[in-house]
């Protein structure tokens, strides 16, 4: 009994973890872009779904093969949003937060009546590939394979991320900025250049999980808002400016949501709600934040 | 008033301290305007005009006063909501239920209750979420909202949860004014007179040395502290009041719908009054006023036949006034009177 009890709680884990990975992958970016700039971006969402879209799409349409469709998806995504960097969000980095909320949504609503207009309102069928389909056998269980991809790719990406946030030159110009702004600009950084590289890097990253999560999040336009009260969560328990607070919060809030949607069908959510309310109430920075500042 | 020596303050000099350009102008400046009845004018006219149109009208001045109430939080406060229709819902729910449930129908002291319901939440929210700011305050704002509004889904023996409660039957006003579903004369008229209403409500208050704090807090919190006001009780005051104007405008929209659902308390309704306020210009009395005619005789006309065009044109739309017109419709207007003005006077 304690064996089937076992697997049981271990393939709830596994499932919470492969969508708490999803939800880090977009997340990350807007936890560092938000940190270094204080820019409260609500088109990260749109970003996710806009890569999610080309992804798919070149796989169904073009027949191109899944990693280059995701290495595609992520290279447009981040150069459409440098583009609408340089262009339009340069421009309220001094603006107050009502005006960058504005900005965000107004955003939002042409990224989801674009694609309606230019794919269509029904929802993206996306098919893992062949070898990442099936069931794995892990040894003392079986599961879902792509689920378990899920997982690694997340675990690879978060080791990647933390070696470049902790190990790199520009990690460190980061870490710093998000510390304090005016003393790293007064070092010499360049906080425009850092901040566009970021946000590019941070946006690509969206799109990635856009694609990866395109399999149990689904994909249709509305996407940009559905699931953008999580991504906000995500980053505000896990505090700005942060790799390990977001992973940490990713995952927690998956395995939450799994289990959760298991055992209380019915408004399970709420729970989730009222725990990120006390978790801000506690810490209004989040759980992991960089400094205490 | 301050310590600033102002140019009348030099002895010698003619003018006295009321007398001065400044002066006169903050003394007369909750003085009526000659236009501030134009609105109220056509509102009435509109009644006559197009007795087919009394619906749309209805829903119209019920925005209008959840735009007011947004104003006085986010545009005089500078409180960053993003879920006012928390209390709106709040407002819509406790006419529901009560109506629905039999327990009590009468529109007014309904009103009243719906005020009273949502100043509570208002009250008991505000004095929690309102330590935080920016981005934090934003994230409380947006899960109290979802967390009533999966409450009210959970609750559904009560609520109805995603069907909401229909058929609501309420009595006549006074026992002498009916609702008539199809003729919806008496709700337009209602509507009107308690808008009107909650706008002195708010152009008492933005006018008061209350309202002048607030503006306060919005421009400078730390100077604000500095100078000794009482910060966070201005900010959970104010929210309480705006809280009670948003239910008033949630049980008007029950009462003359005779319906509630979930969307009362949805993201999008939220986003829709947020959208509304800025388009119109907030922290301006008449911002919610230009906002709410707008957005809604565009979204009536044009959502209907091409949807996607519209949530195309809108987002086009709020990117501009974000990057350009900061102050939507009426801060256009008024930077072009002041031109003209400037143009004829040399």
């Amino acid at each position: 009994l304690f064996v089937i009890f076992g697997i049981d709680v271990a393939s709830i884990l596994l499932g919470g973890i492969s969508a708490g990975m999803v939800l880090f992958i977009i997340s990350v970016g807007l936890s560092v872009t938000m940190g270094l700039m204080g820019f409260v971006n609500l088109a990260h969402g749109a970003f996710a779904m806009f890569g999610g879209y080309v992804i798919v799409l070149a796989m169904n349409e073009l027949g191109v093969a899944f990693v280059p469709a995701l290495a595609l998806g992520f290279i447009v995504t981040a150069i459409v949003s440098l583009v609408l960097e340089r262009l339009l969000y340069k421009r309220l980095y001094r603006a107050g937060e009502l005006d960058q909320v504005l900005f965000t949504i107004g955003l939002v609503f042409v990224f989801i009546a674009g694609v309606t207009l230019v794919v269509g309102p029904e929802t993206q069928p996306f098919q893992p590939p062949a070898a990442l389909r099936g069931q794995l056998d892990l040894g003392f269980m079986t599961y879902r394979t792509y689920s378990i991809f899920l997982i690694v790719v997340g675990v690879l990406i978060v080791v990647g991320l933390w070696l470049g946030f902790e190990r790199t030159r520009l990690g460190a110009q980061i870490r710093a900025t998000v510390d304090n702004r005016r003393m790293a600009e007064s070092l010499g950084i360049n906080v425009d250049r850092l901040f566009s590289i970021t946000f590019a890097f941070g946006s690509g990253m969206a799109a990635l999980g856009g694609g990866l999560g395109a399999e149990f999040l689904g994909l249709d336009p509305q996407y940009a808002l559905k699931y953008l009260v999580y991504f906000l969560i995500v980053v505000s328990v896990g505090g700005l400016g942060t790799v390990t607070g977001v992973f940490y919060a990713s995952v927690l809030i998956g395995v939450l949501d799994f289990v959760l949607k298991l055992y209380l069908p019915k408004g399970g959510t709420i729970f989730i709600f009222a725990l990120t309310i006390l978790l801000l109430l506690w810490r209004p920075h989040g759980l992991f934040k960089r400094t205490e500042a | 008033m301050s310590a600033v020596t102002s140019p009348s303050d030099r002895p010698g000099h003619a003018l006295t301290r009321s007398e001065h350009a400044a002066a006169r102008m903050l003394i007369a400046r909750h003085h009526v305007r000659w236009w501030e009845p134009i609105p109220w004018i056509l509102a009435l006219a509109y009644f006559f005009a197009f007795p087919s149109y009394l619906g749309f009208g209805t829903d119209l001045l019920i925005t209008i006063l959840f735009a007011l109430s947004l104003d006085l939080a986010l545009g005089y406060a500078g409180i960053l909501t993003l879920g006012h229709a928390a209390f709106f819902g709040a407002g819509a729910y406790t006419v529901g239920l009560l109506a629905y449930h039999g327990i009590w129908s009468e529109p007014l002291t309904s009103l009243v209750l719906a005020a009273i319901v949502a100043a509570i939440i208002g009250l008991a929210s505000g004095l929690v979420l309102l330590r935080t700011t920016g981005l934090t305050l934003l994230m409380l704002t947006l899960c109290t909202m979802a967390l009533l509004e999966e409450g009210a889904n959970m609750a559904h023996e009560w609520t109805g949860g995603f069907d909401g409660l229909p058929s609501l039957t309420i009595p006549p006003i006074f026992g002498l004014f009916e609702f008539n579903p199809l003729y919806p004369r008496t709700q337009y008229i209602y509507a009107l007179i308690v808008l009107f209403l909650g706008f002195l409500v708010v152009r008492a208050i933005i006018y008061s040395p209350f309202g002048q704090s607030l503006t306060g807090i919005r421009e400078n919190m730390l100077r604000m502290h500095a100078v000794g006001s009482p910060v966070r009780w201005r900010l959970v005051t104010c929210y309480t009041i705006s809280a009670a104007l948003a239910g008033i405008a949630g049980g008007l929209w029950a009462q003359t719908n005779a319906y509630v659902n979930l969307t009362t308390l949805s993201l999008d309704r939220a986003a829709t009054v947020f959208i509304i306020l800025i388009l119109g210009g907030y922290g301006r009395l008449y911002g919610a006023f230009v906002g709410a005619v707008a957005y809604l005789v565009l979204s009536h006309f044009l959502a209907r036949v091409y949807p996607t065009a519209w949530q195309l044109g809108l987002g086009i739309l709020l990117v501009v006034i974000a990057l350009f017109a900061r102050n939507g419709v009426l801060g256009i207007a008024d930077s072009l009177w002041r031109r003209w003005q400037a143009g004829r006077k040399p």
